[in-house]
């Protein structure tokens, strides 16, 4: 069965003043039909960059992909026809959950507008986006009948997002509701279109403490219900182990690991996700960090990326980047010297 | 000492703001030397209107004037009196503004909002409206002139300062200096002014520029020094009659003042481009 | 902010009206003897003085004053010898007309260049309207009156050279121009009001155009990278609504805030330039008031200014209310 989504070897950086920043180095993941992938890493490792590079919403001006393909159901996103892109693909296809539910909404619309808007030229019940070709997007109208097809969708999704009284609801300003319903809204607003995959970048980071767990947990069980895939890019690694079926770590750009989460957390396989999850305080509190710094990428190490920080690393590792190695059932890692344990 | 270089080159990139460096730097160099630069030196206060309304030539690089003065010496002469109106006037509003808005920034209360209403009432008008009644009112010449654009130009600082000043004792830094038993005047010059520096300087170049074209309107309407004072608004103003065949004597102040104008406005961009993204800019984002 | 702008707009007004009183006090001069003239005797000056009620107090003077500005009495102009409120309300239409459609056309130039401006960020044609409107700023406004006069009126001929109209024009009903001549049905006014109007609007609207211009740069620059707009691509929203529909109205807030500043800066210019053009408005009346040294008339215009430009800061407010339901920003 081919993934519902592959990223191969994706290598791309940003132009800034002082140089090229390598920000991703031949990144690959494939998520399944279905399934709950975590991308894990500390802040700056590349995740959101991957994301943003599978949207299609990196900024134009200083971003260059140098090699690499997102393939989503056998279709390479980065040379396929953009307009096509736009208009099938993102927000149907492949749906997205911001990190910051506040500033993604815009302030002066009601979030009914919002998500009315995003139905109008989105909603599963068209086939086509309304509206002529040679028709400026302003001028469209919403076709009537649709229209109250597709509210009727809204208030049946908010209700399962658990939104109480959503008709009231959709009369309000984003600045007028709580962090939790603004999320809420926006997992709604992912799922409405009917996607195949939603891609959830950081969506609890912004949230208090007590909500996080209720919308990871809403996430798993509409992911379920609906078999809908869902890529979730995190730096908790409980979060992860809580929700996802499987766990890719990136460090530095380049991902170093893959493993079906029981096998992710039981025996992993490279030295910086043993170091990651050692980190975790345990019971009494104690949190080991893990010694050096993560490096500045307008001038990456060679090779293997975390090898400065690497108790185990050799030559081959300061020059070539180790290839994919098969740990078996669904593991790999690329690691020249991985721990190895019996599953 | 690498320091300055590295700084300096940061700044020449910009080149709009180089331009504007350098025009100012010609205003400068005209008003500092113009005694020697002018062709006709003594033409500030002498006249010879056998040569009245000459075009440009091989002479008279710009043409003459209505009494026959060189009109290229003139405006270099006229430099001075621009530059003089400039730095003073804003020199004074900012000297009085700044520490008003400072004080009343700090200490609030019930008198530095009073203060402030009164600065809103001079800034509810129009500069120029106000700067013509008191010039009117006090008589023409360029000090004059000077004293109507600083009491009308103070208020708009102490409001600024006022504003950053309030905006800036909220922040920690400030909060820990008064802890540590820091003095108010401390607090005020060694910490919350180092912070509204570069505001306040962008708005000073600025404010020269705008300054000068007020003062030239000022002078336009005949407000300002009397003749044979070379002031380029005057200047302006006198030439009206004679067009459309002297139209030397329109375009040359004209662009005088376009030049040092525009040089004050691009300078003062390229200080905000220079000065803000070093001191907002923090961790880069993702 | 519309609460404050309401309570403090009468003690605005109040304190133009000391401020303005207290400058034409400093005076070295006498008002008195400049009214009756140089050959007037001492006895003649000291009898007018105490007629006009120079001799009380200043208190008393200044609350003469305040009696008389309620009143609507302003005094009587020195040299037309008429009510200043009668010579100001009737030339202000002259000057609203002309800001009015100066402002139009500094909006319909200023908004879309500044959004091509700010979508093409460092093309050619960004840069080239960068350096154009810190060009129109940098131009003395009367200067550029007269360089627009002397190239369109006096060596093409395009356009009259200055006034209203031609002939007496169209039945006074409004006092504006083209909304007169449209009531007639009179079309040779109509046309004639538009050549007219044309110079001195462009003069005014040019640098106005140039702030708006920035200011809508800086605005849909700070839109286009927010997260709403990151969220509506991701979403696979057509540009051309993200644009259109969203970043405009956004972008434009901050502009509408503008507003009053822009009037301001309007209003400043149209004192020169109505001068230039022989516009027989407010501004025209107030130089001719400055070289006639007609005191009071100055001092009536400075505070009917005033008022104008709080009115209009005051219905700004107004405007953004509705338009941001953010309330207080």
């Amino acid at each position: 069965m081919t993934a519902l989504l592959a990223v191969e070897d994706l290598s791309l950086g940003f132009a800034t003043e002082a140089g090229f920043a390598s920000i991703l180095d031949g990144a690959s993941l494939s998520i399944d039909r279905g399934q709950v992938l975590g991308l894990v890493g500390e802040s700056g490792c590349g995740k959101t960059t991957l994301a943003r590079a599978i949207l299609g919403v990196l900024p134009a001006e200083t971003a260059r992909i140098t090699a690499g393909r997102v393939l989503f159901d056998g279709t390479d996103l980065l040379t396929a026809d953009p307009a096509m892109v736009n208009r099938t693909v993102r927000g149907r296809a492949i749906t997205f959950v911001p990190q910051d539910p506040f500033t993604s909404f815009n302030p002066i619309f009601t979030v009914g507008d919002q998500i009315m808007e995003i139905l109008k030229w989105k909603s599963p019940r068209a086939d086509q986006p309304p509206g002529r070709d040679w028709l400026p997007a302003v001028a469209t109208r919403y076709p009537a009948d649709r229209r109250r097809a597709d509210f009727d969708a809204v208030l049946e999704l908010l209700d399962a997002v658990q939104l109480p009284r959503p008709a009231q609801l959709l009369r309000k300003y984003p600045h007028e509701l709580s962090g939790g319903q603004r999320q809420r809204l926006m997992i709604a607003m992912a799922l409405l279109p009917g996607p195949d995959l939603v891609i959830a970048d950081e969506p609890t980071t912004a949230l208090d403490v007590t909500i996080q767990a209720q919308i990871l947990g809403l996430i798993r069980r509409l992911a379920s219900e609906r078999h809908v895939a869902v890529l979730l890019t995190t730096h908790d690694l409980g979060a992860a182990y809580e929700i996802c079926d499987a766990v890719n770590v990136m460090y530095a750009g380049q991902d170093v690991e893959s493993a079906p989460v029981d096998r992710f957390f039981a025996a992993p396989a490279h030295p910086y996700t043993t170091k990651l999850l050692a980190s975790l305080p345990d019971a009494s509190g104690n949190a080991r960090g893990i010694p050096g710094e993560v490096p500045v990428l307008l001038a990456p190490p060679r090779g293997c990326r975390f090898h400065p920080r690497c108790e185990r690393a050799d030559r081959s590792c300061r020059e070539t980047r180790p290839p994919v190695e098969q740990l078996g059932g669904g593991h790999w890692v690329r690691c020249y010297h991985p721990h190895r344990q019996a599953p | 000492m690498g320091g300055w270089r590295r700084e300096l080159d940061r700044f020449t990139r910009d080149r709009a703001a180089t331009l504007g460096l350098i025009l100012l730097l010609l205003l400068v160099v005209a008003a500092v030397f113009a005694p020697i630069l002018s062709p006709f030196p003594g033409d500030v206060a002498t006249f010879h209107t056998a040569n009245r309304l000459r075009p440009p030539d091989a002479v008279n690089w710009l043409g003459t004037d209505r009494m026959g003065s060189d009109l290229l010496s003139r405006i270099l002469f006229g430099a001075r009196i621009t530059i003089t109106i400039a730095f003073v006037a804003v020199g004074s509003a900012v000297v009085i503004g700044v520490p008003i808005g400072l004080v009343a920034g700090y200490y609030g209360g019930w008198p530095s909002n009073l203060l402030m209403r009164v600065s809103d009432i001079f800034l509810a008008v129009p500069q120029i409206v106000l700067a013509i009644a008191i010039a009117q009112t006090l008589g023409p010449s360029i000090e004059n002139v000077i004293l109507a654009l600083s009491i009308t130009y103070w208020p708009f600082w102490a409001r600024l300062v006022f504003a950053e000043t309030r905006s800036v004792k909220n922040e920690i830094f400030i909060e820990s200096a008064i802890a540590l038993g820091a003095s108010p005047l401390r607090v005020m010059t060694m910490h919350v002014l180092p912070n509204i520096a570069s505001s306040i300087i962008v708005r000073t170049s600025i404010g020269m520029g705008a300054t000068i074209l007020t003062a030239a309107a000022l002078g336009f309407l005949g407000l300002g020094a009397p003749p044979p004072t070379p002031e380029w608004g005057r200047m302006i103003a006198e030439s009206r009659e004679f067009l459309p065949e002297a139209w030397w004597y329109a375009t040359a102040p004209g662009i005088a003042i376009f030049m040092v104008v525009m040089g004050f406005n691009l300078l003062g961009d390229g200080l905000r481009d220079f000065l803000d993204p070093r001191i907002r800019r923090g961790a880069r984002g993702k | 902010m519309i609460v404050s702008r309401l309570v403090w707009f009468v003690p605005t007004l109040a304190g133009l009206v000391v401020i303005v009183f207290l400058i034409s006090n400093v005076i070295p001069t006498d008002p008195v003897r400049v009214l009756l003239g140089e050959n007037a005797t001492p006895q003649q000056v000291e009898a007018m003085r105490v007629k006009l009620g120079y001799d009380k107090p200043l208190t008393t003077q200044l609350l003469r004053h305040f009696q008389d500005v309620l009143s609507g009495n302003l005094g009587v102009s020195i040299y037309s010898q008429r009510p200043i409120w009668e010579d100001l309300s009737q030339r202000l239409p002259a000057t609203l007309e002309l800001t009015l459609v100066a402002i139009t056309l500094a909006i319909a130039l200023g908004i879309p260049l500044g959004v091509m401006s700010a979508l093409k960020r460092n093309s050619l044609w960004d840069q080239a309207v960068r350096v154009l409107s810190v060009a129109g700023l940098a131009m003395a406004a009367f200067w550029l009156a007269m360089l627009l006069q002397f190239l369109f009126s006096m060596k093409l001929g395009t356009a009259p050279l200055n006034g209203r109209i031609d002939g007496f024009g169209p039945t006074a009903v409004t006092g504006f121009m083209i909304i007169d001549s449209l009531i007639d049905g009179d079309m040779e006014a109509l046309r004639s009001a538009f050549s007219h109007i044309a110079l001195p609007a462009l003069t005014l609207a040019l640098p106005a155009a140039a702030t708006i211009v920035r200011f809508t740069r800086a605005g849909v620059l700070d839109v286009i990278n927010s997260n709403f707009v990151l969220y509506q691509r991701a979403m696979g929203m057509p540009p051309g609504l993200i644009v259109w529909k969203y970043v405009l109205r956004n972008a434009l807030i901050s502009t509408v805030t503008q507003i009053g500043l822009i009037f301001g800066v309007l209003v400043t210019n149209a004192v020169v330039v109505e001068t230039v053009f022989d516009w027989p408005g407010i501004g025209t009346y107030a130089v001719q008031s400055i070289l006639q040294s007609d005191h009071k008339a100055i001092i009536a215009f400075t505070i009917w200014i005033g008022a104008l430009i709080v009115v209009v800061n005051l219905l700004v407010d107004i405007v953004h209310s509705f338009i941001d339901p953010r309330g207080a920003r």
